[in-house]
């Protein structure tokens, strides 16, 4: 062999590379994880800048437009300008002669036994379909007009829903209010779940067997049950939402975070630590803790998902947050409730809810192998 | 294994017993009552049912009277359907929830077992990517949307079969439910056979068996299998506890008479004896399957014994 004869050189130090590099780089290689992480970043971002920067605003109400269908033309139709404009100008008492439409601009004749008062034009600014409304014209004697204005050509990508509002924008909002409530409750989850466990796998013994039968118990109980009864006894508010998921789902957590204490309180570090009399929750804090993020980190991701899809089945129940206020779970309840001549007010946040739980699920799983030691 | 099945059944009984107290004194912590109606009812009528009730008395009393009621098998009457007790209302409705749960567990249990076997044996292929595709799906689309898209897509467009109702246990009207219940169960089932039938297919005692010269669908069928169905055992018993006792979406979406629905409409009327039955049943069934899964375990892995 050639090995033996090739002198030793040695070489630039290798720099180690953590736990979480590793993961990181095979996290980088997963494609279906890494399109998810994509999908997540726009989703997000969409979520975030999106209600600020589309046209209509989510709660904005379009009499005229009431659960219009998802189209990619302008609303409105040529062939509603004209009655719309009629009817509008009824509204005014006043005459009406021709209605001529020539491009985006109409043009009203309009005669009156009074001279016409020129705030009439309110009754056509009130309409979605026309802007910048003006008389021109005006006769001599006041009596007669005629009354230009601009057709507002307005874009309904996923049409309206029951109450005129534009549902892109409301999706947007939703998709806002969903990953909201998915981080906070897992946050709030964690906080509870990962002190929780620590305490009791890092203390054992009888505290251990208490803390652990307690949540045994609440295990037991219908967590729906639960939820229901804090959102029945304190409001349907969106804070305590995140506190009444978090606090129904931080049960797993704790068993994951105990689990790993139990193994990781033998190790010669922690001895060490106790040797040189660091107190219980320093150890807790600075060893035990830092020591079990691998496992936590992996439970989150999917955790994530888990709390958006209890938090859309909550709404669904109409015990989520409230109107103008939307979750992607109102969304779809509301959609149910119109699939009969309204299917897009459905289709969409359907598909938009099982995009985001698709996303976040592949990107847990690709982070549990990654971090999954028995992939190496 | 009968003394462990005894042994396991008693030491459920202080956990039953905190649950039932947890949940009585969580309800009543809850601000409103069963006769707090929009129209608030005469002051005198309000004394005399709060009477019947046993409602104007100490909370301690009403709580030691419910226990006492319960261990004689007595669940009392509802609150808000009058002229029905609870025991009524579940003999109705439980028969139709576990009807529609067991048939949604056995589909799950034969496609999702099927499906998982063939992914495992053809590991990476397209069969496989499929099955991880659908199960992915399953898993992630909630079956609140599904239930409307099949009733959209079966019962409204198509009109192939009722998109709503019970219809006296017609069998039509039970396809849609039992569709909408068994999907993410046969997902999981799918992923989870997959998982450890990859495990069991490597397994010594799978290539003695290979060495033997058995067939693959031998080998596959009765030995892997043992072997693989143990995750899905574990999973299935809190899963078939929340299956047979009713879902409340499936029964809400396609108006189905089970006892799914009892349970938001109870505690959003405060029928307190109402929500304290479905507890009490809910958890009994919990309690009852995770024995069922402990002997089942045992009597599939022989490597698993009673510490009783």
């Amino acid at each position: 062999m050639s090995l033996a004869e090739e002198p030793v050189t040695l070489k630039e130090p290798v720099s180690g590379r953590s736990l979480w590099q590793d993961a990181l780089a095979r996290l980088a290689r997963n494609r279906a994880a890494m399109a998810s992480l994509l999908i997540l970043a726009v989703m997000a971002l969409a979520s975030i800048l999106g209600p600020a920067l589309w046209p209509h605003p989510y709660d904005r109400v379009y009499s005229e437009y009431v659960r219009v269908p998802a189209s990619l033309e302008a609303y409105p139709h040529e062939d509603r300008i004209v009655p719309e404009m009629q009817r509008s100008l009824a509204r005014a008492r006043v005459d009406i002669g021709a209605v001529t439409v020539a491009g985006d601009t109409v043009r009203a004749e309009i005669s009156d036994e009074e001279p016409i008062d020129p705030r009439m034009i309110r009754y056509v600014e009130r309409s979605d379909l026309f802007s910048r409304v003006r008389l021109a014209e005006t006769s001599a004697d006041g009596r007669s007009a005629v009354l230009e204005a601009e057709v507002a050509r307005l874009f309904f990508i996923a049409g309206t829903d029951g109450n005129g509002r534009d549902l892109f924008a409301r999706i947007l909002m939703a998709i806002r209010i969903s990953l909201a409530i998915g981080l906070l409750a897992t946050a709030v989850a964690l906080v509870i779940g990962v002190t929780w466990g620590a305490t009791a796998g890092y203390l054992g013994g009888r505290v251990d067997n208490v803390m652990m039968r307690i949540v045994d118990i609440l295990y037991s109980l219908p967590f729906i049950f639960f939820v229901i009864l804090l959102v029945v006894f304190f409001g349907r508010n969106l804070v305590l939402m995140f506190i009444a998921v978090g606090a129904v789902e931080w049960l797993d957590m704790a068993r994951i975070v105990r689990g790993q204490t139990l193994s990781l309180k033998r190790r010669e570090f922690v001895e060490a630590a106790e040797a040189l009399g660091v107190s219980d929750a320093g150890i807790v804090r600075r060893h035990i803790i830092p020591n079990v993020t691998g496992p936590v980190a992996v439970y989150m991701t999917l955790l994530v998902p888990k709390v958006i899809l209890l938090e859309s089945f909550l709404s669904f129940l109409g015990l989520g947050v409230q109107e103008p206020l939307t979750s992607l779970g109102v969304l779809i309840s509301e959609g149910a409730k119109n699939m009969q001549g309204a299917s897009w007010l459905l289709i969409y946040p359907s598909i938009a809810l099982a995009l985001l739980l698709f996303a976040l699920n592949f990107l847990g799983d690709g982070l549990r192998d990654a971090l999954d030691p028995k992939d190496r | 294994m009968l003394a462990y099945a005894l042994k396991r059944l008693l030491s459920a009984v202080p956990t039953l017993f905190l649950i039932v107290t947890i949940s009585f004194f969580l309800m009543r912590v809850a601000p409103g009552g069963p006769f707090h109606l929009e129209r608030p009812l005469e002051a005198k009528v309000m004394e005399n049912l709060n009477r019947l009730y046993h409602l104007d008395e100490p909370l301690w009393r009403q709580y030691f009277l419910y226990l006492s009621n319960l261990l004689r098998g007595d669940l009392g009457p509802s609150f808000v359907y009058r002229d029905f007790t609870v025991a009524d209302l579940f003999a109705a409705g439980l028969p139709v929830s576990i009807q529609l749960g067991a048939s949604a567990l056995a589909l799950a249990l034969l496609i999702g077992t099927f499906l998982g076997c063939i992914a495992a044996l053809r590991q990476n292929s397209a069969a496989d990517y499929l099955v991880v595709g659908i199960a992915t799906f399953g898993i992630t689309v909630p079956p609140f949307v599904v239930a409307p898209v099949l009733s959209l897509i079966f019962g409204v467009s198509l009109g192939w079969l009722p998109a709503g109702g019970w219809g006296d246990g017609a069998l039509a009207n039970k396809i849609l439910p039992v569709l909408t219940l068994a999907l993410p169960q046969i997902a999981i089932v799918a992923r989870l056979i997959r998982g450890a039938m990859i495990e069991a297919l490597r397994s010594d005692h799978v290539r003695t068996a290979r060495a033997y010269g058995l067939p693959t669908r031998i080998v596959v069928a009765v030995h892997a299998l043992r072997a693989a169905i143990l995750p899905v055992v574990s999973y299935l018993g809190p899963a078939a506890a929340a299956l047979l006792t009713g879902s409340i979406v499936v029964e809400t979406i396609f108006g189905i008479p089970g006892i799914g629905r009892y349970f938001v409409q109870a505690a959003l009327n405060r029928d307190y004896t109402l929500v304290m039955g479905t507890v009490v049943v809910v958890s009994l069934f919990v309690v009852l399957f995770n024995l069922v899964v402990d002997l089942l375990y045992a009597w599939l892995d022989p490597r698993v014994r009673f510490n009783a």
